[in-house]
């Protein structure tokens, strides 16, 4: 109760109200811009953020993570374009209400599972509060390093049929985070004799050229385009209540939602899979699926907005980030020396009570924001593709250079700029490198302190978590490689068509 | 039916480029491999789990390895055409980064207001907005974008040199500011 009141009265700072409501209602201007999403804007801003207390800094950019796919709804439903990558499900039943003249009900259906996913995520998290604050000291230096691994090995795998690229990628950003002068034994690793290698590289210089610099690239190379025009006609109210009928698919969703952002990894798609295809298999009418079903598109924004209350919980409990965006949070945390893992619940309850009362408002706010300003939304959304990706060039070298005023940082970002426009044109996945500069530097930490205590490969899972993470590990290799089998058979049996541009690896 | 189109949401393509991506990723990793005895240290006395070469090898040898599969699958698979015009997508990008890197080395001499304000301005023009409304708006987009991070947020960019000759009385304040 102390701590709840403790984190009521950080929660009414005024620098943390004000970074609240510009975090919520910013995400959803950002998520409805095509072309833009939360990770340009939460990289971009980032280093600003470190100016301002820990509160402060997460909450503006808790604010963008989770308001970002309530406005990525607008113009998947009105106009047949996703706002941020997660929404694209949304298109499938959102833009056929459209069509028909009820634009209106998919959004308030759409905004009305956003909230219910968002606000349920939140409650799961605080009722498994009591259970990571018991868990969480449990987890010792070889815990933590199966979990990282075990982070590692699911962002690898989730990538269906780009497993090897996913691979290689997430050994590279192992790799990065070896780079520079080591704190242990002071050895150069890979620095070819050059000073502006000795310190490493930057993960918030890879992050900003590997999310804004290459999405600024990426708009003003290509083709110029503005979404086309839209507007809402009839109560954006109307289906509020229309969800109530829909409980059933919005909960098993939202439950989807937090369990798959929980583990790392795996995150909105996959969720997003799971709960529409659950949807779909139970629902009385399956064929209206992909021509206008409110069912999918409950299911579809149930699931994703579940996502980041969820992926804060290995973030705070562990330190472990599961998927690119609480990578981003993480730095946050470490530049104001708030070390996240099981020490947090212990020393710093309020803080994390906080956190979570955060999240319950941004999801309020945006919900009122969103009913009363949509069409709003809708001219500000008219921005031409180049001119953002002037916007977000211009941007992101505040958030390069304010790091160490270096111009050898912004060479760096530039580079890893073109690489990330390469990967995005290949439809390669970024996420790993991120994940595997973070979590390739918690591994190496943690193993070494963790392999000190230990005699025979037997005694670093002697231990119940470490025992019940080891087996997490083999089961998930296991129903890898017999997925892997069973597609092999189902290849080798005759098929009527043929997917030859596909890639399907292992 | 809708059960392929929901496969094909979350399904990946290979596109055109591939194999020269994945041709440059596996030679980045063997050159990699090839300094790793040159860039990383064996340090005697030193258990196998604290040596400093022990995470960078893994990091290697996985990139080597998957890279190497990479290509394999990319050059088994049927030719994509394009492969040349797509590479020439990522080359033009260089173009922005050529201005974008000016820009970098114009800030500390110009200072951050008008540097901003100038480079969102030709970006503009460069980028094909040609009309004089457009190009307002871009320098009215650098300005809000000086004022707030250096004078409101007050992060961390050095002042113009150029603010130092300006009048006394402006000086201070863009040396501050601006």
């Amino acid at each position: 109760m102390e701590n709840l009141i403790s984190g009521i009265a950080i929660l009414t700072q005024w620098q943390v109200i004000a970074a609240l409501i510009i975090g919520s209602v910013g995400g959803v201007i950002i998520g409805a811009l095509p072309g833009v999403g939360a990770a340009v804007a939460i990289a971009i801003l980032l280093p600003a953020t470190f100016a301002f207390e820990p509160i402060v800094g997460l909450t503006l950019l808790l604010g963008i993570y989770g308001s970002s796919m309530y406005g990525g709804a607008i113009p998947a439903i009105l106009i047949n374009t996703p706002g941020t990558a997660v929404n694209a499900l949304t298109t499938y039943d959102g833009y056929p209400l459209t069509k028909r003249g009820e634009g209106h009900r998919a959004l308030s259906l759409a905004y009305s599972a956003s909230f219910f996913g968002g606000i349920f995520s939140i409650v799961c998290l605080i009722f498994l509060s009591p259970v990571l604050a018991w868990v969480a000291p449990h987890f010792g230096s070889r815990e933590i390093f199966l979990a990282a691994f075990m982070g590692i090995l699911l962002v690898i795998l989730a990538h269906r049929g780009q497993t090897f690229s996913a691979a290689m990628l997430a050994f590279f950003g192992i790799f990065l985070s070896t780079v520079g002068l080591e704190p242990v034994k002071y050895t150069k690793r890979f620095t070819f004799d050059q000073t502006w290698l000795a310190s490493g590289v930057d993960l918030i210089v890879v992050v900003l050229g590997l999310f804004a610099i290459s999405q600024a690239l990426l708009l003003l190379v290509d083709k110029d385009h503005a979404p086309g025009e839209a507007r809402v006609r009839g109560s954006i109210f109307a289906g509020l209540k229309e969800l109530l009928g829909l409980k059933r698919i919005a909960t098993v969703s939202s439950s989807l939602g937090v369990v798959m952002g929980m583990v790392p990894g795996t995150g909105e798609f996959t969720s997003q899979f799971l709960s529409y295809t659950y949807a779909q298999k139970t629902s009385k009418d399956p064929d209206k699926f992909g021509d206008g079903s409110p069912e999918g598109l409950v299911a579809s924004e149930a699931a994703n907005n579940a996502v980041p209350g969820a992926a804060m919980i290995p973030l705070l409990a562990l330190g472990i980030p599961g998927e690119a965006l609480t990578a981003m949070m993480l730095s946050v945390f470490y530049v104001h020396n708030v070390i996240p893992g099981p020490q947090l619940f212990v020393d710093q309850l309020d803080f994390v009570m906080a956190l979570y009362m955060s999240l319950i408002l941004l999801n309020v706010i945006v919900l009122v924001f969103l009913l009363f300003s949509t069409n709003l939304l809708l001219k500000i959304i008219q921005i031409p593709t180049r001119f953002l990706g002037i916007m977000i060039l211009t941007l992101s070298f505040v958030g390069v250079f304010s790091l160490r005023n270096s111009i050898t940082d912004c060479a760096i970002a530039a580079g890893f700029g073109v690489f990330g426009l390469i990967l995005k044109r290949l439809d390669l996945p970024i996420v790993p490198i991120i994940l595997g500069m973070v979590l390739g530097g918690i591994m190496e930490v943690k193993l070494r302190s963790a392999m000190a205590k230990v005699k025979t490969p037997l005694d670093f899972i002697d231990r119940p978590i470490a025992a019940i993470l080891f087996a997490m590990i083999l089961c998930i290799i296991a129903l890898h490689v017999r997925t892997l089998v069973q597609e092999h058979r189902d290849r080798r049996r005759p098929q009527p068509t043929g997917d030859g541009d596909t890639t399907q690896q292992g | 039916m809708i059960a392929k189109t929901l496969q094909d949401t979350f399904r990946r393509y290979r596109r055109p480029g591939d194999i020269v991506y994945a041709t440059l990723f596996f030679a980045f990793a063997l050159f990699l491999l090839s300094q790793i005895g040159v860039e990383t240290k064996v340090v005697k006395r030193t258990k196998w789990f604290a040596q400093p070469s022990l995470w960078p090898m893994i990091a290697i040898l996985g990139m080597v390895i998957f890279s190497g599969l990479h290509l394999l699958s990319s050059a088994l698979s049927p030719r994509i055409p394009g492969r040349w015009k797509e590479v020439g997508f990522w080359l033009q990008s260089l173009e922005y980064v050529a201005y974008f890197l000016i820009y970098v080395v114009a800030v500390p001499w110009l200072g951050y207001l008008p540097s901003t304000m100038l480079f969102a301005a030709f970006l503009a023009v460069r980028a094909g907005f040609r009309s004089s409304a457009t190009v307002c708006i871009a320098l009215v987009f650098g300005a809000v974008v000086a004022v707030v991070f250096r004078a409101l947020l007050q992060v961390n960019i050095p002042a113009g040199r150029l603010y130092e000759v300006l009048p006394e009385a402006t000086r201070v304040f863009a040396l501050t500011y601006l």
